[in-house]
């Protein structure tokens, strides 16, 4: 089987104060270190424990992103990810979902995947759309929020994690699969894998290698746009209940207006 | 003059950063006053390959450099010093005799399950009375019927005694040689055989999580082919074993004296006295910039005497100047660390009280100051 894991290098989420630009009103990215999503690093671990049960099978992570991308795809390889693509293109600058995901969709589409791995949601961006979109540029159908994932047969079979549980899910292969944020657990690069990275297949495409005409990617083709940004409200003071006989009915009545009952 | 890291070697620093910060650096506390031995940690240093490190793939080793495996083993430092003297001591005096001098066959036979971490290998060369003079061991061997015949006890012995030790390799006396000094030859011998006793753990000030034992042979019999490598070379074959170490030692020293200076640094910010943080008045500064130079500076000669190592260069002096330096900075480091804490350092809640007690054996094992410094001043030609 030839499975897909979709990856991005974000600003490093432990070390670096998330800034935003307020005259582009973008995320700041020059002058900060920059990792692999870890929430990504899961995703992985989720697609090399299913390349391993199925064997026969080759994992491929793909990245849309500036030169640096390529040491996030380096980190995937070095994780146990068999080959690499990066498509990097200084027209691709400014992307927004629409353009990410034409982007992405279009460098899968010529590797005729069997099944497309993405996160949730990045790190730094959270909008959860990209997995989506990639999935309706393919006319393939979406799995989403999986927290175990299996194929058997032609057919992939998830849990999808529910807010009370989890619903078995199947589809037809091909098709793309979302990874619920801590469902696998993260695995480390082993010391074998980091000294082999660098002699794995590693492709570097541009947007004419795709066929993609750059007014339908990067700034120029973008549909999205940021009008203005703002603080997050503070978080609320919390609610103290004086037990007058009734906390446990008060609790229990907060708890299931917020369906944690 | 290059003094940027390739890729592999950052690649391996990060990710033994990462796996040091959350996996070991949380449990350290409770090492140090439990002593129990990590097998949990071990198992899982083993699968990413953190236990052979520089031996070549066909021996099941990962391949990478030795400033690689020297860089592990100051992160892993930084995590414990206790997990990062096991690594160090299966690495550099457990495995690399095997490698560096043993036959085909006993590279074949004893590498690989050293290399993976399924086994964990002791060298035994200190003796109570064969220290510094470790060119003068006690322990004898004789060959009869095609068996050596050892006699014999060691001391301080690291990684010998674990459920997972497969066995020792020991520095012995088996003869005179022409000019009248003791012929030495190093002898391989596996956990349970009869006559090999294993004492019990030693009561220690620091590394409280590593494995060391005192070691007796009585009448302990190994067959004649269990020589590493030629009879007679042991005397050689220890002191280029123990070049590699101390490099790998220094390296072990930084790790230390980084995770002093991390926490030095990250209490005198918080910590307020007088209206500010005590990292704001210049008596703390002085101390801080003194470690974090210091640091730089042993660092950089650990990284020289591997990268002589890597050359294929003379690296003996250097070897002995960076674990020197290394770990008297690291006693240093130590010490300010304490001192910037108050009385809080002497606290067993504050990583930095144990640092303390971790890092005087820097000084001593793998050859103490007092050796390097003869170690130098021979190299100066006196």
């Amino acid at each position: 089987m030839k499975i897909f894991v979709c990856v991005k290098q974000i600003p490093d989420p432990n070390t670096v104060e998330s800034k935003l630009d307020p005259a582009t009103k973008r995320l700041v990215r020059t002058g900060v270190s920059l990792v692999l999503d870890p929430g990504d690093e899961t995703t992985i671990a989720a697609a090399i424990k299913l390349r391993d049960s199925l064997g026969n099978s080759e994992l491929t992570a793909i990245s849309m992103g500036p030169a640096s991308a390529q040491e996030a795809l380096r980190r995937a390889l070095a994780m146990g990810v068999d080959r690499a693509i990066l498509i990097s293109d200084s027209a691709l600058a400014g992307s927004d979902v629409l353009g990410t995901a034409r982007t992405l969709a279009a460098a899968l589409k010529r590797e005729n995947p069997d099944l497309i791995f993405c996160s949730t949601e990045s790190t730094d961006g959270y909008t959860g759309m990209v997995p989506g979109a990639i999935a309706e540029f393919l006319g393939l159908p979406q799995l989403t929020f999986a927290r175990e994932i299996n194929v058997e047969g032609t057919k992939a079979v998830i849990k999808r994690v529910t807010q009370t549980g989890y619903e078995v899910v199947e589809s037809p292969l091909p098709a793309v699969v979302t990874i619920a944020s801590g469902s696998f657990e993260a695995i480390y690069p082993t010391m074998k894998g980091i000294m082999s990275a660098r002699k794995k297949p590693f492709s570097q495409l541009s947007l004419s290698d795709l066929g993609l005409d750059p007014s339908q990617v990067g700034e120029a083709g973008a549909r999205e746009q940021v009008l203005s940004i703002g603080k997050a409200e503070a978080r609320a003071a919390g609610q103290i209940i004086k037990d007058e006989g009734n906390a446990a009915e008060i609790i229990a009545d907060f708890l299931q207006r917020h369906q944690l009952l | 003059m290059d003094f940027s890291l390739n890729e592999e070697q950052l690649a391996i620093r990060n990710t033994c950063r990462e796996f040091a910060e959350q996996e070991i650096k949380p449990r350290a506390e409770e090492m140090d006053r439990t002593g129990e031995f990590p097998y949990d940690l071990i198992r899982k240093m083993g699968e990413l390959g953190l236990l052979g490190l520089p031996f070549p793939e066909e021996y099941g080793g990962a391949g990478a450099d030795f400033l690689s495996y020297c860089i592990a083993i100051e992160e892993i430092a930084r995590g414990d010093a206790a997990v990062a003297i096991t690594m160090e001591a299966h690495t550099s005096l457990g495995a690399m005799p095997f490698y560096l001098f043993g036959t085909k066959e006993q590279k074949e036979r004893y590498l690989p399950p050293l290399a993976s971490g399924q086994q964990l290998w002791a060298f035994g060369m200190t003796e109570p009375e064969a220290g510094s003079d470790a060119g003068n061991p006690r322990t004898r061997a004789v060959l009869r019927d095609g068996h050596w015949h050892i006699n014999g006890s060691k001391a301080f012995i690291t990684n010998a005694g674990t459920d997972i030790s497969g066995g020792v390799t020991i520095t012995a006396v088996t003869g005179t040689r022409p000019d009248g000094r003791s012929e030495i030859t190093n002898l391989i011998v596996p956990r349970g055989t009869p006559g090999y006793i294993i004492g019990n753990p030693y009561r220690k000030m620091g590394w409280r999580a590593s494995d060391t034992r005192p070691l007796t042979f009585e009448d302990c019999q190994v067959p004649e082919e269990n020589v590493l490598g030629q009879r007679g070379e042991g005397f050689k074959q220890f002191m280029q074993i123990l070049d590699g170490g101390r490099v790998a030692i220094a390296a072990l020293s930084v790790g230390l004296a980084q995770a002093c200076l991390d926490e030095a640094l990250s209490y005198a910010k918080q910590r307020r006295q007088f209206g500010q943080p005590i990292s704001k008045f210049q008596a703390i500064q002085m101390k801080l910039a003194d470690m974090a130079m210091e640091i730089e500076l042993a660092r950089l000669m650990y990284y020289k005497a591997a990268w002589l190592q890597m050359q294929g260069k003379p690296y003996s002096a250097e070897a002995s100047m960076a674990k020197l330096f290394a770990s008297e900075t690291a006693k240093r480091a130590a010490d300010q660390a304490v001192q910037i804490h108050g009385g809080y350092g002497f606290m067993d809640e504050y990583p930095v009280s144990r640092y303390w007690r971790n890092v005087k054996v820097n000084e001593i094992g793998e050859g103490t100051s007092e050796v390097q410094r003869l170690i130098i001043a021979k190299h100066l030609g006196c």
